[in-house]
């Protein structure tokens, strides 16, 4: 952008401060998936019997599935058989040994994103002991929240130490059956976020992977829960928008949130992984399953999410709105650039009295990009009165990329109304010449444009993320025009 | 060399294989205004666009020279930040980004490229709000999306208001004054006789002669099938009004 806030910029900064753990584990399980290695895997994470049954079972819901082919992406099968389910990070004798040993592309972009250098040596792979200095942040936020009785802790923390409270909701959202990559999920899941917010607590701060001890979110099958007991609330943020190389290609990763009786969750996620280079090598596959539970009455859930890494994006957050007068919303930009293929959505299961859904999905598609809108509006036969309104806009960069909009709308009640809007369009020559003609630089006026696109949802984020991911997305479509 | 802002020689230009300019000549000396007038397709919009740098069109020959510089090897913004501003007849809008990013970045933009330094946005808003005071428009206006559901008399006087902020060298109006009711057309002439300097060249591309009431021209041309036919002082204009633009078709051909 041409011009910025010099506050905004500086509390950016700040926020790369805090940096995350790395796990150096010594072993690693052999390739393949079996009963065994599925033992072996809550053997080491140290899980009661009852946790290692539930995995077993879920392997055996997944060995029954086909693995799914509706989305509208298209990549080479992947060998289930040829991952590591159990492994350490990245060996260190492969890593490079300095920042001179970095594509200095990836280089270029963390200097773009206002990245610290003494980050990027870690986000980069360096095999270097990477000291942070987050360990006094973590302790400091540990306990403001241990004040206020939030459980904030990695999963398999939670199912040593908070075993009830893991058993009664773990799975209640998205259950092991549900689909081909949450039944494997469920069955090898390493490391993930745990939340409990107890009865009428405001978590006093917003959650951040960033602040997260001992868990670093860059698992291949990681596992998140956050549950709202009555009258709670509670905002998470996932991601960053680094990019990060990862290894692993596949990532499946499920999370469950449970609202209860006028709770309130709001999800954020900005997700800038590796999407592959310019010719559409490389790059993760992310297949997620992200669902929420508005179980209680006056409960609310929030999603809202800004998708611009990956190779392949298959996920679709969506709200059950069991309690009478529940709200979910889901609030999307989702990017596909070169060679990226995104399939995504929400859906908004209207089962109690009075529900209100709210979608708002903004898809850029550029350079060989497609980019595919699938929601689901569903109004069962006892949500009376149940209200959803969604708006789907697509943006164009370019004439060889493609977007796609499925919208599927059931409803079984008659008081129920749902309204639904939709626009495809191209970014304006007009607009850009006269952008350009005030005296903005063609990048500028492109940046301008888009960010213009994607203001309703930007909003939705919490200020310092909401910069970012402006700056985010000028960084991924650099270069797609002219 | 002449005193000359800008010098248009020979142009002749069109879109795809269509022609539509047939060789302009045309100088405009700092400190003037001119008006171009002409009959509808006669190719008034084309030429404003053509010097503003909208791309869609081919030069075929000719030249334009601004301050000196080849003006057709210039990037919009590069004419932009050179002084040259063209208010359009259909300004675009711009959904989600409000219209004071827009002017503040534009004005930057130009300052930067001027050596002056960028205003902050409590002086922007300070000299933002005195045009708007001009142009009888309230502050709410700013924070609006750029032309985003504007009336078109709104359109309009945004493009005014941009005008006076940038406070260009070259200004280029095209048809500004078209859908204007009359109370909106005396702020639009207002703002313009305000920005009358003897370094400032402004050129108002019109089809009625109406605007040229409020707006006394130093010169009047007329095109007419992508050529000037005839040019004259303010009184050529009042010709126009009364015998219409059809016994300098028939001179044309």
């Amino acid at each position: 952008m041409a011009t910025r806030e010099p506050e905004v910029s500086d509390f950016l900064d700040q926020r790369y401060q805090h940096g995350f753990y790395t796990d150096i584990e010594a072993d690693t399980v052999p390739p393949g998936l079996n009963e065994d290695v599925i033992r072996l895997i809550s053997q080491r994470k140290e899980e009661p019997e009852w946790m290692c049954e539930w995995r077993l079972e879920s392997y055996r819901r997944w060995l029954e599935k086909p693995e799914p082919d509706w989305a509208h992406v298209h990549y080479p099968r992947v060998d289930y058989q040829a991952i590591s389910y159990y492994s350490a990070p990245k060996s260190k004798k492969d890593a490079p040994k300095s920042l001179d040993e970095v594509d200095p592309k990836l280089l270029e972009t963390y200097e773009k994103l206002g990245i610290p250098l003494h980050e990027r040596a870690a986000l980069a792979g360096v095999a270097v002991d990477a000291v942070f200095d987050s360990v006094s942040v973590a302790t400091t936020f540990k306990e403001k929240l241990a004040e206020a009785g939030v459980i904030f802790c990695p999963i398999s923390e939670a199912i040593r130490e908070h075993p009830e409270l893991v058993r009664k909701y773990l799975g209640s959202v998205v259950p092991q059956g549900d689909n081909f990559f949450a039944s494997l999920n469920s069955a090898v899941f390493t490391d993930g976020s745990f939340v409990y917010v107890p009865k009428g607590v405001k978590c006093p701060m917003e959650l951040s992977t960033y602040f997260r001890i001992n868990a670093a979110n860059t698992g291949q099958f990681e596992r998140t829960l956050i549950i709202a007991d009555e009258g709670a609330s509670v905002s998470y943020l996932e991601g960053c928008t680094a990019p990060m190389r990862d290894e692993n290609q596949l990532h499946a990763a499920v999370v469950e949130l449970v609202a209860l009786d006028d709770a309130k969750i709001k999800y954020s996620t900005v997700q800038n992984w590796y999407p592959g280079d310019e010719n559409g090598k490389g790059g993760i596959y992310n297949f997620v399953t992200k669902r929420g539970d508005c179980r209680g009455r006056n409960s609310h859930i929030s999603w809202t999410q800004v998708e611009t890494g990956s190779a392949i994006t298959w996920k679709y957050p969506s709200c059950i709105l069991r309690g009478d007068n529940s709200v979910g919303e889901f609030y999307s930009v989702a990017v596909a650039n070169n060679y990226q293929q995104a399939d995504t959505g929400t859906k908004m299961i209207h089962v109690g009295k009075n529900t209100r859904s709210t979608i708002i999905s903004k898809g850029i598609s550029a350079g060989h990009g497609q980019n595919a809108y699938r929601g689901l509006v569903k109004v069962t036969g006892g949500a009376a009165n149940a209200h959803n309104y969604t708006q789907c806009d697509s943006l164009l960069m370019g004439d060889q990329c493609g977007a796609h909009t499925f919208p599927y709308i059931e409803t079984a009640n008659h008081t129920a109304r749902v309204e639904h809007e939709a626009s495809t369009s191209r970014i304006g020559e007009d607009q850009l010449f006269y952008l350009r003609s005030r005296g903005l630089s063609e990048e500028d006026a492109v940046n301008l444009v888009v960010n213009g696109f994607c203001k309703t949802v930007f909003q939705q984020l919490p200020m310092e993320f909401a910069v970012e991911a402006g700056r985010l997305l000028s960084v991924t479509l650099e270069g797609a025009i002219g | 060399m002449t005193d000359t802002l800008l010098s248009i020689k020979n142009l002749h230009a069109g879109v795809e294989d269509k022609p539509i300019l047939r060789g302009i000549d045309l100088d405009i000396p700092p400190g003037e205004v001119h008006a171009i007038m002409g009959p509808n397709g006669s190719g008034k919009s084309t030429l404003s666009h053509i010097l503003a740098g909208k791309p869609g069109y081919t030069v075929s020959e000719g030249s334009v020279e601004y301050r000196g510089k080849d003006l057709l090897g210039l990037e919009p913004e590069e004419r932009a930040r050179e002084g040259l501003f063209l208010a359009l007849q259909y300004p675009v809008e711009i959904p989600g980004v409000n219209n004071v990013y827009l002017l503040k970045a534009g004005l930057n933009a130009l300052r930067t490229h001027r050596g002056e330094p960028e205003l902050d946005a409590y002086e922007f808003l300070k000299l933002a709000r005195e045009k708007l005071k001009l142009l009888d428009l309230d502050d709410s206006f700013l924070n609006r999306g750029v032309n985003e559901g504007f009336s078109g008399g709104e359109k309009k006087r945004n493009e005014i208001l941009q005008m006076l902020l940038f406070e260009p060298t070259l200004a280029l109006l095209d048809e500004t004054d078209s859908g204007l009711d009359i109370d909106a057309l005396k702020i639009v002439a207002d703002g313009v006789n305000r920005l009358r300097h003897p370094d400032r060249s402004i050129v108002l591309v019109t089809h009625y002669q109406r605007l040229l009431d409020y707006i006394e021209p130093d010169k009047v041309h007329v095109l007419i099938n992508g050529r000037i036919v005839k040019s004259g002082d303010a009184e050529l204009a009042r010709t126009l009004e009364s015998r219409g633009y059809d016994w300098l078709r028939a001179e044309a051909a």
